[in-house]
């Protein structure tokens, strides 16, 4: 059977390239970069390289990336770091409704400690308002922290404008970037970032390892590891040299890929996108029409259940994803979406479909003849009434923010 | 995650549809995760089901329960149908991963109510 895999936003397989060079490390340099002889100093060359290139590829300097266990670590050392180190300045930090859960139980977990936390809302598309982020600004702000693209929806969020304006009031930025980072342009510079989160295995690198990319000058420090020296105080543990160097050269090959790979992922995109909402009736796009990822395409089927559609799209060899309640473990539907004002029905029938550098249209091809007699099953068994159920309410009532959308 | 029984049952079945002018309809919602199932009975003078019907809008183990619980209480009579419990269902299929047990009581939960149904009617009768 044709397998087709449609989850990038979930992990990417690791590219050959990155293989060897995982291999090599594993095989042929296992010394402790740490050691001052002759097998430490090799791997440590390894490490330097690694972080040159991911330094390059965010336009940062390499003693500005600290190696992580992934995103994961990085979004809860970005924060907590900041939180701790700037408690004299003010105990108040900013987020979104849509953050990753790395970043949000962590903002969570702060406010149990003392910290004041603003949870701004989303617009119907998933994207935050920079008025409501001026509104929220206090002189107790030390930091805000949102995603520069979503994992659910795909919505780029205007971070340059967020991070201007933490600039000018002296409040330190953090993006997650995990899903940006390797699909469109990450660079430091021209987002005003003081702190930035990447993940490994989100660019067809290995799992378990990221880095986290803290400014010089930023007032951070290391507030949940406690162990020895490595990374200049920055991260305690021994290095992950084969996760690091494979990290290094996963973000090389991205960058150099970039511009191309962007573009190709956006035909395919485009194309998918127009051809359900053509072909399937009473299907939406959930995010941002434009301002999204370009190998991601999300959508809401009224009436059907999200993990009802992936096992018979997994029977087709099609691996997708949902925000459905009954996939998500917690049996809640994605915070995401219902931030968006979907309603609990709703989004109960969302998929989400992430394409990657091996997809090809013939792929896309298969999925929309695939896809149009699954939702026909699916409905068919729906106890729900087509006719008068579900009755559209996600205009404007039905969203939470205030600004940004006035169409 | 779930058995060979769950997904036969969730790829083809049995007993999907309504049933016109059914002797007792049932219909419940999961408090747990918000889905719904509806099953439609047609029950004769011995009070044995005769035809039972479903329709869900759930996950595949809430599909596969309804189809489960459809193919066990067909012809049974109604006290026997009562007395089969969710486990029971759960336990025809395989066995749930323990995060889907409560799909299983959609497919009880509906049954009952559809029986209900029924005895309603025919008490006003
Ligand atoms: C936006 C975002 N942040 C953080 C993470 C966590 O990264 P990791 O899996 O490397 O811990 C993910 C991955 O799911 C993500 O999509
Ligand atoms: S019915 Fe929602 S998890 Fe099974």
């Amino acid at each position: 059977m044709r397998k087709v895999y449609f989850d990038h936003s979930a992990t990417t397989p690791v590219r050959p390239e990155v293989v060897d060079e995982v291999c090599t490390s594993l095989k042929e340099n296992f010394g402790n970069p740490t050691s001052l002889h002759y097998f430490g100093r090799q791997v440590r060359k390894d490490v330097e390289a690694a972080r040159e290139k991911v330094a390059a590829a965010i336009g940062a300097i390499p003693n500005e990336i600290v190696f992580t266990s992934g995103g994961t670590e990085s979004d809860n050392m970005a924060i907590h770091g900041v939180a701790m180190s700037n408690k004299n300045k003010g105990n108040h930090i900013i987020t979104s409704a849509v953050e990753h859960h790395a970043v949000m139980n962590t903002v969570k977990a702060l406010g149990k400690e003392g910290f004041t936390i603003t949870i701004l809302p989303v617009d119907k598309y998933g994207m935050v308002s920079v008025n409501d982020v001026v509104a929220a600004i206090t002189d107790k702000t030390i930091l805000i922290t949102i995603m520069h693209a979503n994992n659910e929806v795909g919505t780029i969020m205007p971070i340059q404008e967020i991070a201007k304006l933490a600039y000018a009031r002296g409040i330190f930025m953090h993006t997650d970037a995990v899903q940006s980072f390797g699909k469109i342009p990450v660079n430091v510079n021209e987002l005003g970032v003081d702190l930035l989160t990447i993940s490994a295995h989100k660019i067809y690198g290995p799992k378990g390892v990221g880095a986290l990319y803290i400014r010089k000058g930023t007032r951070w420090k290391q507030s949940l590891f406690h162990g020895g020296a490595q990374e200049r105080l920055r991260r305690a543990g021994t290095e992950n040299v084969p996760g690091i160097t494979g990290l290094g050269k996963a973000a090389e090959l991205a960058m150099a890929d970039l511009p191309k790979e962007t573009e190709y992922l956006k035909t395919l995109r485009d194309r998918l996108i127009r051809q359900v909402t053509t072909k399937i009736d009473r299907v939406k796009l959930t995010g941002h029409p434009d301002k999204r990822l370009p190998n991601h395409a999300s959508f809401t089927f009224e009436f059907i259940e999200g993990e009802s559609m992936l096992l018979s799209l997994d029977m087709k060899g099609i691996a997708a994803s949902s925000g459905s309640a009954c996939t998500s473990g917690s049996l809640e539907p994605s915070h995401v979406l219902l931030a968006m004002g979907i309603p609990h029905e709703i989004a109960h029938g969302s998929i989400r479909i992430t394409l990657g550098r091996d997809n090809t249209m013939e792929d896309i091809d298969y999925f929309l003849e695939v896809m149009p007699p699954i939702v026909d099953r699916l409905r068919a068994m729906s106890p729900l009434d087509q006719e008068t159920e579900f009755a559209s309410n996600g205009g404007c009532d039905a969203c939470k923010s205030s600004g940004s959308c006035k169409s | 995650m779930y058995t060979e029984k769950v997904m036969d049952h969730f790829e083809n079945p049995r007993n999907v549809g309504e049933i016109e002018n059914p002797d007792g309809v049932g219909q419940v919602g999961n408090p747990t995760c918000g889905d719904i199932m509806k099953i439609y009975l047609k029950v004769n003078d011995d009070n044995v089901i005769e035809d039972v019907k479903f329709k869900t809008f759930g996950c595949g183990a809430a599909i596969a329960t309804s189809s489960m619980v459809t193919e066990m209480v067909k012809g049974k009579t109604l006290d026997e149908a009562l007395k089969i419990s969710n486990k029971a269902v759960a336990d025809a299929l395989g066995g749930l991963p323990p995060k889907k047990m409560h799909c299983s009581n959609l497919a009880a939960d509906a049954l009952q109510a559809a029986i209900e149904d029924y005895m309603s009617k025919k008490g006003k009768k």
